[in-house]
């Protein structure tokens, strides 16, 4: 998935944790242009990272997603309207302390990217971005603020920021930080003290379908170190064990959650993708707002379904998805084993009219047609706890 | 893992190991480490013919899909049916249990461009100081 953008090797992007993961023996890939571990060998590999996250707690390094701040300048809402204009969710909803996910659109409402918006403050907004998009959203978001009263600083390398994720997760962060952590609810966040870092944004989210947290501390290489390790000395007691980038796929899958340039893109827009609930067409006018009204009213050409393999064979991102009759009809855009449920599943852009729950279609495998059939999504949920927020 | 010393290498980390023109091909300790779990082997059938440098089949851990490349020109005679279930076992003992194909070899083929052991393990800690630099 390299393209001629990518850079050369030697210009590999790096975080703080760079020379950690190394030291632990990480198996390191090029992501977007950045230098990142895909798996540990030391924690036993993507399968174990994966199920350490599902069954108990893991940790993830993903320094490498970008920060963007937008606050007011002299008058009051100047961020508001600024966000508002950006992003297709409604951020007038959300309370101080809360974040929703969202996206920022192009005019033709298909994806500039993804965005986790966090309100900091009634006119203090911070956007957690791609890392393979930093530049692009930045320069995007500084262009489209321009008529707004805001200021927009990006404050991607002042943090380290590491997702301690799992069901035991809350357990172990816990031990790091006298906040209490079991009042914070899924998708809110705070400012506390972890690890004798105060006001450190603590924030429970994450990209695996799991319960957890996301923390951000400052960006030098001691304090990154010395997090990370407190972390992993706290999650001892819980198996605790690093994870890289595979296992976050396969998590992050497995939950449905989109990936840039996968299920969404600069092609697709906002209803194909099945984001519909994320988008607030009445909160006004927003960027790709236009254009996703007329889409909406000339139908659906394709939409995004999860598909199980029936067959022996596993579905790759850009395989070919075709017909009884091996017309091509769509492509896949993720697929992997999933460690989890023990099959081989798929997202994968088809026609509305292959989309229908037992719908078998087909996956082109090395020139085999192999049959799969459309199941409900998200694959996994996690189950729900009782007594605990 | 020790590379078996009576074994041959390929520069994309298969092994070959010849005995009386029957010859067993697997893939090398330093490919499994690379691809991680193996999730999934194809093989070809016994009598498929397999032709120097040319794919003759594939094999996938979670996130990765990789061809398997014929060190010489044969016949297949068998296949390890085993990793049909198993896969996994690749990445356990890649140069015993876990062959893939069993070959009759075709009358000539030629090993001489293959590496033994002593120059494979040299090729492979040059590309790990490629990786780490």
């Amino acid at each position: 998935m390299e393209s001629a953008a990518t850079p050369l090797k030697s210009e590999l992007r790096k975080t703080p944790l760079n020379a950690l993961h190394r030291r632990l023996g990480a198996k390191m890939v090029n992501f977007g242009g950045w230098d990142m571990p895909v798996e540990y060998p030391s924690s036993g590999g993507l399968i174990a990272e994966h199920k350490a996250v599902r069954g108990s707690v893991g940790v993830f390094d993903v320094s490498h997603m970008g920060d963007i701040r937008v606050r007011s300048g002299l008058k009051l809402d100047g961020a508001l309207a600024a966000v508002q204009h950006i992003s297709m969710n409604d951020a007038s909803k959300l309370a101080i302390g809360q974040a929703h996910y969202s996206a920022m659109l192009y005019p033709e409402g298909t994806f500039v990217d993804d965005v986790i918006v966090h309100r900091l403050g009634e006119d203090d907004f911070l956007l957690v971005i791609n890392a393979g998009t930093r530049e692009k959203d930045i320069q995007w978001v500084r262009e489209n603020t321009k008529g707004f009263d805001c200021v927009v600083d990006e404050l991607s390398d002042a943090y380290t920021q590491l997702a301690i994720q799992g069901p035991h997760a809350v357990e172990v962060l816990q031990k790091l930080t006298p906040t209490p952590l079991h009042g914070i609810k899924n998708y809110w966040f705070t400012h506390g003290t972890v690890c004798g870092l105060k006001n450190t944004l603590i924030a429970r989210t994450g990209y695996t379908g799991e319960d957890g947290f996301e923390i951000y501390v400052p960006s030098d290489k001691e304090t990154s170190e010395n997090i990370w390790n407190q972390v992993m000395e706290a999650g001892r007691e819980f198996g605790i064990i690093p994870c890289g980038l595979g296992a976050r796929n396969t998590l992050r899958l497995e939950a449905k959650m989109a990936l840039y340039g996968h299920e969404i893109s600069e092609k697709i827009n906002v209803w194909e993708a099945g984001l519909d609930r994320y988008c607030k067409m009445e909160k006004g006018e927003f960027i790709g707002r236009a254009a996703l009204e007329r889409a909406k009213a000339g139908g659906l050409k394709r939409t995004l379904v999860g598909l199980e393999m029936i067959d022996r064979g596993i579905a790759r991102d850009e395989y070919c998805c075709c017909n009884e009759a091996g017309e091509a009809i769509g492509v896949v855009t993720s697929g992997s084993p999933s460690p989890t449920l023990g099959k081989n599943i798929a997202l994968a852009y088809v026609p509305p009219a292959y989309s229908s729950i037992g719908t078998i279609v087909h996956v082109e495998i090395r020139g085999q047609k192999c049959k799969a059939q459309v199941v409900p999504t998200p694959f996994y949920k996690r189950p729900k706890k009782t007594g605990v927020s | 893992m020790a590379y078996p010393k009576n074994y041959r290498y390929t520069k994309e980390h298969e092994w070959i190991n010849v005995e009386s023109g029957l010859a067993t091909i697997g893939i090398t300790d330093y490919a499994q480490h690379e691809l991680g779990d193996v999730v999934f082997v194809e093989l070809p059938k016994p009598g498929a013919k397999i032709a120097t440098g040319k794919s003759f089949g594939t094999v996938e851990s979670v996130k990765a899909v990789s061809e398997i490349y014929a060190p010489a020109d044969g016949e297949v005679i068998e296949a390890n049916g085993d990793l049909h279930n198993t896969p996994e076992k690749l990445n356990t003992d890649p140069h015993g249990a876990a062959w893939l194909i069993k070959v009759r070899l075709a009358s000539g083929a030629d090993l001489s461009g293959l590496m033994d052991a002593a120059t494979y393990e040299a090729y492979i800690a040059d590309k790990g100081k490629e990786a780490s630099a």
